[in-house]
């Protein structure tokens, strides 16, 4: 029986073995993440950031009791960082989700970063498809702890909740670009400390209520926010934030694919593109000449847009670029 | 990939409240390169069968100071195995008196490391014996 096969019977086991194939990004992996595809779309993929100790673990810990209560089956894929050093990591997101550890339909699983910045790992969207397609409904990506411009997890997730803790800035941080942004949902956890519900209405008068006009042009149009709070640690909130993420699950029915996710298909052939391209541009045929081209970009002998263009028609011989461009 | 780094979980079960130890061995094998999954203190055997399951983990690291060794230790290899994971390599650490080891060893625990191992002997073990599974 192949792997995937298992996987989506409901061998837990082989779901595991499947997602380090997916994670290591191996053959087997590869085709199975293929197989799998058409099967997936159905759960809701909910992206999880925020600053380092932001309480994002015990969140989602809260979030996935909450949806227990429930009866809805949910899979957590927990990042943290991968040392630059030594490539090794401490997974610790754990810690925080162990009551759920003894739930067959809870699966958790973490996953290193492995260099890949943005605040996810390379293959954590492929992580997240092979477990829609074994049908669990809610999905929680939590990033590596982040600071202000870790936005890749809205490409990844249908609705990006954006955790902030209490005090952790005045309204000019509110109006930054970046992180909060890509917000669908911004929650103000440890709602039981000083100040919550000050940076909450702070926030809200800052994202909500100077609302952006619809741009005309069809410009993306700036998300509008909703701020909540939480306490995590004692589940205030808790109901309301999943009520508030069932709001905002995306449509199946739709004819036109949500904005999340076409940007998560942009994403996802993206990386593929560049990761095919690298392998080609690696092979017996081409290794050579991508070395010689690259040290001559080294010593400045010819420039990386020439470079590139030249390999570009050498990998496709025929679609080859305009005519170069002039700086006059 | 061979080169992919070796996933170790590092496990505390039974009541013992001392994870001191457990961290340090976590960071050192962090500096090792390998990426070590912490679950934290009081875990019972389901608990750390379950995260060795989902986790895929090359390595379950069990450190035990509280003397349950003799019963935690063999349910853990045996949860394990009827979860179909023989090929995970199982080690101790903590305090654990020699004359227990054999029957540990007997009940699935590869190797048993006591006060005084270094980080780099573990690390060292670890990579010569671990059973890379993909």
């Amino acid at each position: 029986m192949r792997l995937s096969d298992a996987a989506i019977a409901g061998d837990r086991r082989a779901l595991a073995q499947l997602l380090t194939a997916v994670e290591n990004a191996t053959p087997v992996g590869e085709a199975a993440t293929r197989r799998l595809y058409p099967l997936a779309g159905r759960a809701h993929i909910v992206g999880i950031t925020g600053a380092p100790g932001s309480g994002k673990s015990t969140l989602v810990a809260a979030l996935t009791a909450e949806a227990r209560a429930a009866g809805r089956s949910v899979a957590v894929i927990a990042v943290d960082p991968s040392s630059p050093i030594t490539g090794g990591a401490i997974l610790g997101d754990r810690v925080r989700m162990q009551v759920h550890a003894g739930d067959r339909d809870v699966f958790i699983r973490s996953m290193a970063s492995r260099g890949h910045a943005g605040g996810l790992a390379a293959t954590s969207v492929a992580v997240a498809t092979v477990l829609d397609a074994a049908g669990f409904d809610l999905i929680f990506v939590e990033t590596v702890g982040t600071g202000q411009s870790e936005v890749e997890v809205a490409a990844a997730a249908d609705t990006t909740i954006v955790l902030e803790a209490p005090e952790m800035g005045d309204e000019v941080q509110a109006i930054k670009a970046g992180l909060l942004e890509v917000a669908d949902i911004v929650v103000v956890n440890k709602g039981d400390r000083p100040g919550a519900h000050r940076t909450a209405s702070q926030l809200r008068a800052m994202l909500v209520a100077s609302a952006p006009r619809e741009p005309a042009d069809g410009r993306p149009r700036p998300k509008r926010p909703t701020v909540l709070i939480t306490t995590a640690s004692t589940g205030a909130g808790v109901p309301e934030l999943l009520a508030a993420l069932d709001r905002a699950r995306p449509t199946e029915s739709a004819v036109e694919p949500a904005p999340a996710r076409l940007a998560r298909a942009r994403t996802q052939i993206g990386a593929v593109l560049q990761e095919r391209l690298a392998a080609r541009l690696g092979d017996a045929v081409h290794a050579a000449r991508t070395r010689d081209v690259t040290d001559d970009v080294a010593n400045h002998r010819l420039d990386p847009y020439a470079a590139a263009d030249g390999l570009l028609s050498e990998l496709f011989p025929g679609a080859g670029p305009d005519a170069s461009a002039d700086d006059a | 990939m061979t080169d992919r780094p070796i996933k170790v979980l590092i496990a505390k079960p039974g009541l013992d409240g001392h994870d001191r130890g457990a961290k340090v061995l976590a960071r050192g094998l962090r500096d090792e390169g390998f990426e070590v999954v912490y679950t934290g203190l009081r875990q019972t055997p389901e608990m750390i069968a379950t995260a060795a399951l989902q986790e895929d983990v090359d390595v379950v690291g069990l450190s035990i100071l509280s003397g349950a060794h003799m019963t935690l230790l063999p349910r853990i290899t045996a949860l394990l195995k009827s979860e179909g994971m023989t090929d995970v390599l199982v080690t101790a650490g903590g305090i654990i008196p020699d004359d227990d080891i054999p029957a540990l060893k007997t009940a699935g625990v590869a190797e048993v490391f006591g006060p005084g191992t270094t980080i780099a002997q573990v690390a060292d073990y670890l990579r010569a014996n671990v059973h890379r599974h993909d």
